[in-house]
């Protein structure tokens, strides 16, 4: 290779001439653990970043769509002649001027726009664009509807009843998904068993609640290429399911995402309201904007699964858990969205949070006429958890065992195997346990606050623990969970890392950077993060299963250390030494041993390009997780690695009214490596208080398929004054595969948060829940329902 | 169409007048009629926080107040709030102390941390602060370290 000396092709740069080379000697260093403040807080901190609410396009319009006023019924006529005809209005769209649309989502049950019948008051009908919101919302209201209602089905446990009406065709019983799941013999494991307890558990509605509303804008060009300003948590997957549903060369679509106000999970379904934007945009030939209104992000968001869940379990008088049943029973809502495949998730906590030889596990989800779930930070874990962390605490109880010692009994040890295949390469659950643990003087406490029960007093302390298993390493659950990087690092050593993982908040473009420049030896400032736009960054399957700084990371990685490979060549070359015995550091080449700069990074990379055999420093990597996807009876190692958490929370119960405080919550967390110490107790600090609101505030009221609390006002987000004190600790097991050792992170926090309250308040008062939330009025007219608020509980407390 | 409404009022230092209609709100002036996006719409009930502005000294839910009302006020957004010191003390604060996640209700909590600033001053404790920003959701954090930034900027540099 004839590498040209630097000054036959320019001067060296002032800024280089500074730090002449040889004249110093630089430290190794790392970012790793630090805490580096995120890339995009400067802008978003000064009002800066522009989200697709700020954008708007020259020529645009403003679009609003018009559900349902039944939940079920069938539409015997719409009129649209008058909002056609209102000044303003450039077009109003029906199924019937839709000439392709396809159904979408997980179900593929319905269409973008509802032609002859609606099965909940989601259900989009028509849709306006027009010159403003104001205008297009006056459109809405001259659009008449005739309707001819249809029996409406409220309840999963009837809509499944023989007889019951079917709200799909050829959906037999009202049944949208079912799973099954089993390993071991369940008959002898409750031959086994000296202690069996069964209970149901209710889990709630609750819903995302992005500060961002849900919002696109959707053009064509000239030529028929579609581009969609989206918020998807999802691009790569997104460009396929939009070109099915409209009938478009995939190719055509072009996707990007402005800077996103919150996902949690919300935005990895494809919804209505996209496609509503593309036809108006199709039948206008103009940009068209459609952002929703809070109450309509309320009203028309998809929700949490809402879970009944029935439980049996099982354990020996030495402690060793020998069962679990379990049958589930999911309202489906009206269509079929991520909420039905959450069993995927619940069945993994179920079978191998803990040791549990035999395990049987069944769900159904049922349509009926209310809201469709989403999916939501938790995937389902948080519903599994509360169930079996609450039996936890039961089974220990029965058998007279300290719940502390109970679990470390059956808890997870590293190399394990589960019944599932589930592979735990590097576990700390049991230090998870004992650090938080002691960290609470969770022993102590438990049985001092036991103690107090039946004694006077209206404010009453407790404790509880929770843990659980989340994956870690991404999750097989399409034909790839692979991500694409391709990197490229200019005549200035300035990185540009294009990357198919997506920015949500959660501070993965930061983390990335971070991991190149622990490669490559540059400053964080020499590192710019491309990661919105389809037509520029490799696929990636999506932001989901905390799997963006594992999956993202390692591909990030990956391109890192092959342009380091080039460079280290080049740097042989160009000073004489043996590759081996160079380093950079700071955007210089040093020598290992003692750090001494030889010269800069940008230096060598000028006289690379501008050499006989001219090169640039590019390089791509797609990283494939070694990951199985899992068999049909959802067998299979389905991550390359799992995550694993504790939780202690603290809660003071007001006997008197009900309400219950969470005084205090610590966590250890097994996330194999820390590589950004502010960044992740971010997560870990808002997933907590998002279970807090799980567990204690928020609950999406529905009433006959009506959303009863569609604003702040009613439905309420924790605030403040009211968050826990917080001890978070990390547990370092530098996992094998993670990417410097790190696992996933992003929805652990919020899991145990419902189980470890629903213990604390048992450990406070005596009376234990099993339906969430944890309400004033719920938990006052349990403890009435229990007589704790005057008569001695001590005891089993059952 | 309803008549607009001439009104003259200072933005962020700076005398601008502009028309509005009369059932227009302070938010949707700010976003759309003067093209200052930093002011954002969450829930326009007064509930989040988002689009919060100091009005005269006040601070305030902006889509709560009439755009007309601005007649002959003083009203700073967080683009005028960073062009202060105690702004860009706010600014760097919350980046260095990780209070920004997605962002979204960042922008109103900025405004609301330069309001308790102004009024309190060092006297600004973690659970003034807590109380302060009562009104503003954020969905990202939980809180700790919009506390955190808020109270290592309320202490003046030396």
């Amino acid at each position: 290779m004839g590498i040209a000396p630097e000054a036959q092709v320019e001067t060296v740069a002032p800024h280089e001439a500074r730090s002449p080379a040889g004249a110093k000697q630089i430290a190794k260093d790392s970012l790793i653990g630090k805490r580096i403040a995120k890339l995009d807080a400067p802008d978003k901190a000064s009002g800066k970043t522009r989200y697709i609410h700020d954008m708007n396009l020259p020529g645009q319009l403003h679009a609003k769509i018009l559900r349902s006023a039944r939940v079920h019924a069938r539409i015997k006529r719409i009129d649209v002649s008058k909002a056609r005809a209102l000044p303003g209005v450039h077009a109003v769209i029906t199924a019937a001027d839709v000439p392709y649309q396809r159904p979408l989502g997980v179900g593929k049950d319905h269409l973008p726009l509802k032609s002859d019948r609606v099965r909940s008051l989601r259900d989009e009908i028509a849709a306006v664009a027009a010159d403003s919101p104001e205008i297009a919302a006056a459109a809405l209201k001259l659009i008449e509807v005739e309707y001819e209602d249809l029996p409406p089905l409220f309840d999963a446990a009837e809509a499944a009843k023989r007889g019951a009406p079917l709200l799909h065709e050829g959906k037999e019983g009202n049944v949208a998904m079912t799973f099954d799941y089993a390993h071991g013999d369940l008959a002898q494991g409750e031959a086994e068993s000296d202690v069996v307890i069964e209970d149901t558990f209710q889990l709630h509605y609750v819903t995302h609640c992005c500060m961002g509303v849900s919002g696109v804008i959707a053009e064509f060009d000239a030529a028929g290429g579609l581009t969609l300003y989206s918020q998807t948590q999802v691009p790569f997957l997104h460009k396929r399911e939009f070109a099915d549903v409209l009938g478009i060369d995939p190719g055509r679509i072009r996707i990007i995402q402005p800077p996103i106000g919150g996902g949690f999970g919300s935005k990895l379904d494809i919804y209505p309201f996209e496609p509503i934007a593309i036809f108006l945009a199709r039948a206008t030939r103009r940009p068209v904007k459609l952002v929703f209104t809070r109450e309509e992000e309320f009203a028309v968001s998809p929700t949490r699964q809402p879970v009944v869940l029935r439980l049996r379990s099982g354990a020996k008088r030495d402690g060793t858990l020998t069962f679990r049943e379990v049958e589930t029973l999911h309202d489906n809502g009206a269509y079929t969205s991520w909420g039905a495949t959450t069993p995927f998730v619940i069945m993994q906590t179920i079978s191998s949070l803990y040791r549990v030889p035999n395990c049987k596990y069944h769900t159904s989800a049922i349509y009926t006429n209310n809201p469709y779930a989403g999916s939501f930070r938790g995937y389902g874990n948080l519903q599994g958890t509360f169930a079996v962390e609450s039996h936890m605490d039961k089974l220990a109880e029965a058998l007279g065992i300290d719940p502390l010692e109970f679990r470390l009994r059956n808890a997870q040890d590293p190399g394990e195997v589960t019944g599932q295949g589930m592979h735990f390469k590097s576990c700390g659950f049991k230090d998870c346990v004992r650090t938080v643990a002691s960290r609470s003087d969770f022993q102590r406490k438990h049985r001092e606050y036991r103690a107090q029960w039946g004694k006077p007093g209206r404010y009453k302390r407790g404790v509880g623990i929770a843990s659980m298993l989340h994956v870690g390493g991404g999750a097989k659950i399409y034909p790839s969970d692979g991500c694409g990087t391709i990197l490229k690092i200019d005549d200035f050593a300035h990185v540009t890392l294009m990357t198919g993982a997506s920015e949500i908040g959660q501070g993965s473009e930061t983390v990335l950077a971070q991991l190149v420049c622990e490669e490559l030896g540059v400053p964080l400032d020499a590192v710019t993060v491309v990661n919105n736009d389809t037509d520029i960054t490799p696929w990636d399957v999506g932001v989901h299963a905390s799997r963006t700084t594992f999956i993202a990371g390692n591909s990030a990685i990956g391109a890192a250390r092959k342009a380091r490979e080039k460079i280290m060549a080049a740097a042989a070359k160009v000073t004489g030494h043996d590759a081996a015995v160079l380093d950079l550091r700071n955007g210089m080449i040093v020598l290992a041993a003692d750090g001494e700069a030889i010269m800069p990074l940008a230096k060598l990379l000028r006289s690379l390009h501008f050499s006989d055999k001219a090169e640039l420093v590019m390089t791509t990597h797609y990283y494939e997780p070694p990951s199985q996807h899992q068999d049909k009876g959802f067998k299979g190692d389905v991550s390359a690695a799992y995550a694993w958490a504790s939780q202690v929370i603290e809660v003071e119960v007001d006997t008197e009214t009900g309400i219950v405080r969470m005084k205090h919550v610590w966590g250890a967390h097994d996330v194999g490596r820390v590589l950004n110490r502010l960044g992740i107790e971010g997560q870990i600090e808002g997933g907590v208080v998002m279970g807090q609101g799980y567990a204690l505030t928020e609950e999406l009221v529905i009433e006959n398929g009506a959303t009863r609390n569609p604003a702040f006002r009613d439905y309420k987000l924790v605030t403040a004054p009211e968050i826990p004190e917080m001890d978070i600790s990390f547990i370092e097991t530098l996992d094998g595969e993670g990417p410097r050792g790190a696992k996933g992170v992003g929805e652990a926090p919020a899991i145990c948060i419902a189980a470890a309250t629903a213990n604390a308040i048992y450990n406070a008062t005596g009376v234990r829940i099993y339906k969430l939330p944890f309400t004033p009025e719920n938990v006052y007219r349990a403890l009435h329902a229990q007589g704790a608020c005057e008569r001695s509980t001590a005891g089993s407390g059952q | 169409m309803s008549p607009k409404v001439e009104i003259s009022f200072t933005l962020n230092g700076t005398e601008r007048t502009v028309a509005v209609a009369p059932d227009m709100s302070t938010l949707a002036m700010l976003r759309e009629v003067i093209g200052l996006t930093g002011t954002k719409y969450a829930c326009g009930e007064g509930e989040c926080g988002a689009c919060t502005v100091i009005v005269d000294g006040l601070s305030l839910n902006s889509c709560l107040m009439f755009a007309a009302d601005c007649d002959g006020r003083s009203v700073t957004t967080v683009e005028g709030v960073v062009d202060t010191p105690v702004g860009e003390r706010l600014r760097d604060a919350f980046v260095q102390a990780g209070a920004v996640q997605c962002g979204f209700c960042t922008p109103g909590m900025m405004v609301q941390a330069k309001h308790l600033i102004d009024s309190l001053g060092a006297s600004l404790d973690r659970e003034a602060i807590k109380r302060g920003i009562e009104g503003n959701l954020c969905r990202c954090t939980g809180y700790v370290k919009i506390v955190d930034a808020i109270a290592a900027a309320a202490q003046p540099k030396e």
